[in-house]
């Protein structure tokens, strides 16, 4: 019982949204993308009603690890930081259909497509956070 | 209350107070109840699912069997699982049948249009059981006529492997799975297969937040059955079925199934109907961790 109580308090416990730098923060896959990959538009990308969808699924199934605001946190790197922002929409839904299951993202190809466009549609409409802003360990 | 009943509805008060823990995550589950599909946990996260199948049973009790799973997401590439199984025979008794351990690895590293996922099983199960998880070797209706105090003496300890194979594409997706068995007795290795096809309702997500949203239900249909075993194999003696199946994966994080299942020939139980409901909570692996100390 004195168990279940305290996972009850260690689940309540707040949680930080400070942008953070460490080992988790490694987008060196991102570089991974093939050209094919890269370069597919994002049929949604005029679609203003995606981004709104893209939030809902983003707190759904991605904020555990990237924060609720995408800065990150000690599971997930920061969705702000300039290497996603400044890659191609083709890059990033290359990335959330394929995972990277060594580094502990989860393949994301279970969302339809058309739900993963609108992630990533979602994921460009964040506002960039600078290098410097970002803690380092 | 008998030793093993009461150790169920332990498990069960365990799993309604996971369930209602708060820091629930979106689930986007396939509809299936047999078949598994190619994706696995999500890492450090618990789901609890709870499990029903009434059956009928010709020249015998019908039955409802029912079962836990608690579901880690241990990595990105490996979930494991523990399930407590029982049922309930009418006009006879409530037994605990099987407790298993199962263990999912995916091998690869990134998508592919085939994705394989290699699973491994071990059970304690003892000859009462009757959830119908898996169909496998000469498995036929007639096995479950024998009352509960006569089965549960069989006590068979299994070994059991699945090459799971699933495609996603438009929309679909396409899951196939090659059921290993042995019996560590010393019986010959025993075949079996799941294989299901399902589609959400919507491929694109509302712009507003739904319980209702079509996008939120997948359906599809499975179809499961034995395959005998190394001196027989085929579908000589076996039963097979097929099964709608539905799902509704709500925003409040729960997830409920639904299929009314079909047998297609004389060795199969004419009809059942399954349901289970399952909750998932995130981040269960570092809730634990901080209980204990660590840093999550």
């Amino acid at each position: 019982m004195i168990l279940l109580v305290s996972l009850c308090f260690a689940q309540n416990q707040p949680k930080t949204e400070k942008p953070a730098r460490n080992s988790s923060q490694d987008y060196s896959e991102l570089t991974r993308a093939p050209e094919k990959a890269r370069v597919r538009p994002n049929p949604f990308e005029n679609d203003p009603n995606a981004v709104i969808a893209g939030q809902f699924l983003f707190e759904g199934h991605c904020a555990e690890c990237h924060g609720t605001s995408g800065v990150g946190g000690k599971k997930g790197p920061s969705l702000r930081a300039p290497e996603v922002q400044d890659a191609t929409p083709g890059t990033l839904f290359w990335l959330l259909t394929g995972g990277v299951a060594r580094k502990g993202m989860p393949v994301w190809s279970k969302l339809p497509e058309a739900q993963r466009w609108q992630l990533v549609r979602y994921l460009k409409s964040l506002r960039p956070t600078n290098d410097s802003n970002i803690e380092r360990p | 209350m008998p030793r093993f009943p009461r150790l169920f509805a332990s498990a069960l008060f365990l799993a309604l107070f996971f369930a209602f823990l708060p820091r629930t995550a979106l689930s986007q589950e396939n509809p299936y109840i047999v078949t598994y599909d190619q994706f696995l946990e999500e890492p450090r996260n618990l789901e609890v699912e709870y499990f029903s199948t009434y059956g009928t049973q010709r020249g015998g009790n019908d039955f409802h069997a029912y079962w836990l799973e608690f579901e880690y997401g241990a990595t990105a590439w490996w979930t494991t699982e523990i399930y407590l199984d029982a049922q309930t025979t009418f006009h006879d008794s409530t037994v605990f049948t099987v407790v298993r351990w199962e263990n999912r690895f995916r091998p690869l590293k990134r998508e592919h249009f085939i994705n394989p996922v290699l699973y491994v099983e071990y059970e304690h199960v003892n000859g009462a059981d009757k959830i119908l998880k898996e169909i496998e070797g000469h498995d036929v209706e007639s096995d479950f006529l024998p009352l509960n105090a006569e089965a549960r003496k069989e006590i068979k300890n299994e070994l059991e492997l699945k090459l799971i194979l699933g495609s996603n594409f438009k929309g679909w997706n396409v899951s196939e799975n090659f059921l290993f068995v042995k019996n560590l007795t010393g019986e010959p290795w025993e075949f079996g297969y799941a294989a299901g096809v399902s589609r959400p309702l919507a491929l694109k997500a509302a712009a507003k937040r739904c319980t209702l949203c079509p996008q939120n239900f997948v359906a599809g249909v499975e179809m499961y059955g034995g395959l005998g075993n190394t001196s027989s194999f085929g579908l000589n003696e076996t039963s097979q079925y097929l099964a709608p199946v539905v799902v509704w994966n709500m925003p409040s994080g729960w997830t409920l199934r639904a299929s009314p299942t079909f047998g297609l020939n004389g060795n199969s139980h004419q009809f059942m109907i399954r349901w289970g409901i399952a909750r998932e909570i995130s981040g269960f692996g570092d809730m634990v961790k901080k209980v204990f100390g660590g840093h999550a």
